[in-house]
């Protein structure tokens, strides 16, 4: 019986890293159960390091496991005795200093990952100097919508060539795009599961992101930060298209919201 | 110093039965007291979490049974309902269940004992600490019975959602009793802190020095330590965050905020101060929530295993790193909060450095365990399931605490499994170990070792079923306190493994009962032991089972260190911390 728990124990690590594996080749009935394709210039880094921490949790996880098991294996109770140790400085020095080795790489190896994507913001050359990207697009968070505002042919936010377009917003592929994002209520937080963006949107604050796609297609954005009750139906589309399609859709929309607007004037 | 039991035998009671078993001053009692209202509230908070479940795997359905308690939806959880389900499912299991439960509970009963005193510093306080759970139980219990069947704006609360009015059903009264709940759930906290850390250092039975203290008391009183320095930050936040509420003041609010086409508000305040408030303390919280844990299990893995616990001084060097680091990682919370993200890198660093003693203790329990004398009892198997279960919810923590990998999971399922492995794989199962364990000498008799067996198989298996495919719906973008995910593309094809942890929760569930009926029937059907049924050697074995007022019928002189198992030099494979004189 004793050697039933010491399997048991076992399991844990031989099936918890059969279904990851499983889920990762995305074999039937996991199909589609892992991260979704990246389509973003910037994300190729965070999958990367994600893979890598898997790669390294994945060996101590199983070695664990299997020490866990052993050390139960050949118990057959009571009939022996214990060893007689209360420790052994040289092997506790080892099993912290490995851990801590690999930590501190970590720690330092994500670092340009982290600021190529919270901190340094894209730049771009115009008229021969460096410029940070202006947001193309400002998103306004509300219970339980996201409204996208476009800067309108003058190129500038708050005029009044502005328009707002609701539920799907469209960005060009293959260059760097900034979105302000604000909140007329409370927290949201804006999470694009292909683009591996994720933002907190805080009331009262100046918040940006960015990214650049690589693929054109349709990819969803979700809240992912609790805005009411209303927080599970919050999504909205985000459209990359060819540059040209970009150019067509833009002058299209443009024109048909500034014709509305005029109508409401007339 | 224990006194002579006679002298002071009205420290302990009132006379009378209120007295003696209502408003008793005796640890022991206020220990059971807290027990009982926990596992009860235990209840509760489980049956919120199937209800969660039960949207989860048949979003929109009527729920049979419980969907028949709130006759306005027909049986169907609504929106506003689920919010509510799973605010309160972590309001009760963290406030209500875990946290007294390690330290109300086992803190109570077990300080004392273990080192050799008669009692509390102070029995009153002690006393008063119980009693003072009973506000918040009625304030939360009521807040069921408000607009939005109560408080809906997550256990977090984080405003503006929690504090705007209009915002949402459950943030009008219902958050207010909330915050008022939680405040006395402080109160209750503090006085109980104040007195371990005063018992622990000024009781101790002679002989007893720190450095022979057992595992569990280091714990909690590092826990007391915690509990009393983070603790009036939160209380200071709720009552921020109660007059923001009530008097309309804006420590939360910024400026000209409109939700559900309420008023707009004057504002200047910062919703983020809110969350570095709350994670100061509720940061530490979690450790408030493992360490206890983590202590009592190296007892378990001791005394099972025969052998002396591997590297006594580093557990306790790890136990107090754990802590102090514990004070400066909040901001891991924070990361995609629109925090600064230079401050972000320092945080990362600090949550880092915390796998290190982490890390440390899960090896010295491996290397207890290794070449033991293993007794397969339900205490060990359990403690067991603690370390296997605590060894994942430790590794993928190491995922969010890289900050990049975290700009992809934050507020996905992966972060849902891995607090699920730490609290319900870690917390929980080391406390069913820990209530098999000291059910002897809390009660004087035993619970059924097989029907102790068939609850951890089960338990332990379903566990799994439940939390382990939480870290692929993580990894598929899933985010969490979402009513109906499915009409996302990206997360229409999660449903039917949904359906096979909603399914393995319901049935964790009702392993509940071999539980419960072990533990009600073996207070009367148990069988009776005597002062040491597991042959351990911390003090408490050395009082009767159950002990009597006053704890020990003799002076406890402690003579050596707790873990002295299978010393070659002596006949019998345990050696306890103090010699009982013979009968």
């Amino acid at each position: 019986m004793n050697r039933v728990w010491s399997l048991l124990f076992l399991l844990v690590p031989i099936l918890g890293t059969l279904l990851i594996v499983w889920a990762i080749f995305g074999a039937w009935p996991l199909a589609g159960l892992w991260l979704p394709e990246n389509v973003n210039e910037y994300g190729g880094v965070i999958d990367h390091l994600f893979n890598l921490i898997l790669w390294i949790t994945g060996v101590i996880f199983i070695g664990t496991g299997a020490i866990l098991a052993l050390t139960m294996w050949p118990a057959k109770g009571g009939s022996r005795r214990a060893a007689y140790v209360h420790g052994n400085h040289t092997l506790e020095i080892i099993w912290a200093v490995i851990p801590a080795g690999i930590l501190v790489f970590l720690s330092i190896y994500q670092l340009n990952a982290w600021a190529e994507n919270k901190m340094d913001r894209p730049v771009e050359v115009v008229d021969g100097e460096e410029r940070l990207v202006p947001p193309s697009v400002r998103v306004v968070a509300r219970q339980f919508d996201w409204d996208f505002f476009y800067p309108g042919p003058d190129g500038k936010f708050d005029t009044v060539d502005d328009f707002m377009v609701t539920g799907e917003v469209h960005v060009p592929k293959n260059q760097p795009v900034v979105f302000q994002i604000e909140s007329s209520d409370v927290l949201h937080s804006f999470f694009v599961p292909s683009l591996r963006v994720k933002q907190d949107i805080v009331p009262g604050m100046k918040q940006f992101v960015w990214f650049e796609a690589n693929k054109a297609g349709r990819y969803e954005i979700a809240c992912t930060e609790l805005c009411g009750w209303g927080h599970y139906k919050m999504g909205a589309v985000l459209e990359v298209q060819e540059e040209e399609d970009y150019a067509v859709w833009l002058q299209e929309t443009t024109a048909k919201c500034l014709a509305i607007s005029q109508s409401f004037e007339e | 110093m224990s006194s002579p039991q006679n002298a002071t035998a009205s420290r302990w009671s009132i006379p009378g039965f209120l007295g003696h078993y209502v408003f008793s001053r005796d640890h022991k009692i206020i220990g059971t007291q807290f027990l009982f209202s926990t596992l009860i509230w235990g209840v509760a908070g489980g049956l919120l979490a199937l209800a969660v479940r039960w949207q989860l795997a048949w979003p929109w359905s009527d729920m049979p049974i419980f969907g028949r308690l709130f006759e306005a939806e027909g049986g169907q959880i609504s929106p506003e309902f689920y919010t509510m389900l799973f605010t309160m499912h972590a309001t009760i299991m963290i406030f209500f269940v875990i946290i007294p439960m390690l330290a109300g509970a086992f803190g109570n009963w077990l300080i004392p004992l273990m080192i050799g005193a008669d009692d509390m510093a102070f029995p009153t306080l002690n006393m008063l600490s119980y009693w003072i759970m009973w506000p918040a139980f009625i304030l939360i219990g009521a807040s069921f019975f408000t607009a939005g069947y109560g408080p809906s704006s997550g256990w977090t609360a984080y405003p503006p959602l929690s504090v705007l009015d209009a915002a949402a059903p459950g943030s009008g009264v219902a958050q207010t009793l909330w915050i008022l709940g939680l405040t006395f759930v402080g109160i209750s906290s503090m006085m109980g802190s104040v007195n371990y850390m005063t018992t622990i250092i000024q009781m101790r039975a002679p002989g007893m020095t720190m450095m022979r203290l057992p595992m569990t008391i280091w714990s909690m009183f590092i826990t007391a330590i915690l509990q009393a320095f983070a603790l009036p930050v939160l209380t200071a936040g709720l009552f921020m965050q109660l007059s923001d509420r009530v008097f309309g003041t804006g420590f939360f609010l910024p400026e000209g905020l409109a939700a559900n086409n309420g008023i707009q508000v004057a504002g200047g305040g910062q919703p983020l101060l809110w969350q570095h408030l709350f994670w100061f303390y509720s940061h530490p919280a979690v450790y408030i929530m493992i360490l206890p844990a983590m202590g009592m299990v190296s007892d378990i893995l001791a005394c099972f295993s025969r052998k002396p616990l591997f590297g006594y001084k580093p557990m306790v060097y790890s136990i107090c790193a754990i802590a102090g680091l514990g004070f400066i990682v909040w901001g891991h919370h924070m990361f995609i909060s629109g925090m600064d993200p230079i401050l972000g890198v320092s945080f990362m660093i600090s949550t880092m450095l915390i796998a290190l003693p982490s890390g440390v203790k899960t090896f010295n329990w491996l290397a207890t365990l290794w070449r033991g004398n293993v007794q397969f009892t339900t205490p060990l198997l359990f403690s067991v399931g603690f370390l296997s279960m605590f060894i994942i919810g430790g590794l993928s923590g190491i995922f969010m605490a890289a900050t990049p990998v975290d700009i992809y999971i934050h507020d996905t399922y992966f972060i849902v499994a891995h607090f699920h492995y730490v609290l319900f794989g870690g917390s929980i199962l080391a406390l069913l170990g820990a209530i098999y364990f000291w059910y002897p000498k809390m009660f004087g008799r035993m619970m059924s070792e097989r029907l102790g067996k068939v609850h951890f198989f089960l338990t332990f298996i379903l566990t799994n079923m439940v939390f382990y495919p939480m870290h692929i719906l993580g990894a598929a973008g899933f985010p969490r306190r979402y009513a109906d995910p499915y009409h996302f593309q990206a997360f229409a094809d999660l449903l039917p493994i949904n359906q096979v942890m909603t399914v393995s929760a319901i049935l964790l569930g009702f392993t509940q009962i071999i539980f419960a009926a072990n533990f009600v029937g073996s207070l009367f059907f148990g069988k009776k032991v005597g002062r040491n049924p597991w042959q351990a050697n911390t003090l408490e074995w050395a009082a009767p089972s159950p002990p009597g007022h006053g704890n020990f019928d003799f002076q406890p002189v402690v003579c050596r260190g707790p873990y002295e198992y299978s010393c070659p030099d002596a006949d019998v494979d345990f050696l306890p911390q103090a010699e009982t004189p013979p009968a």
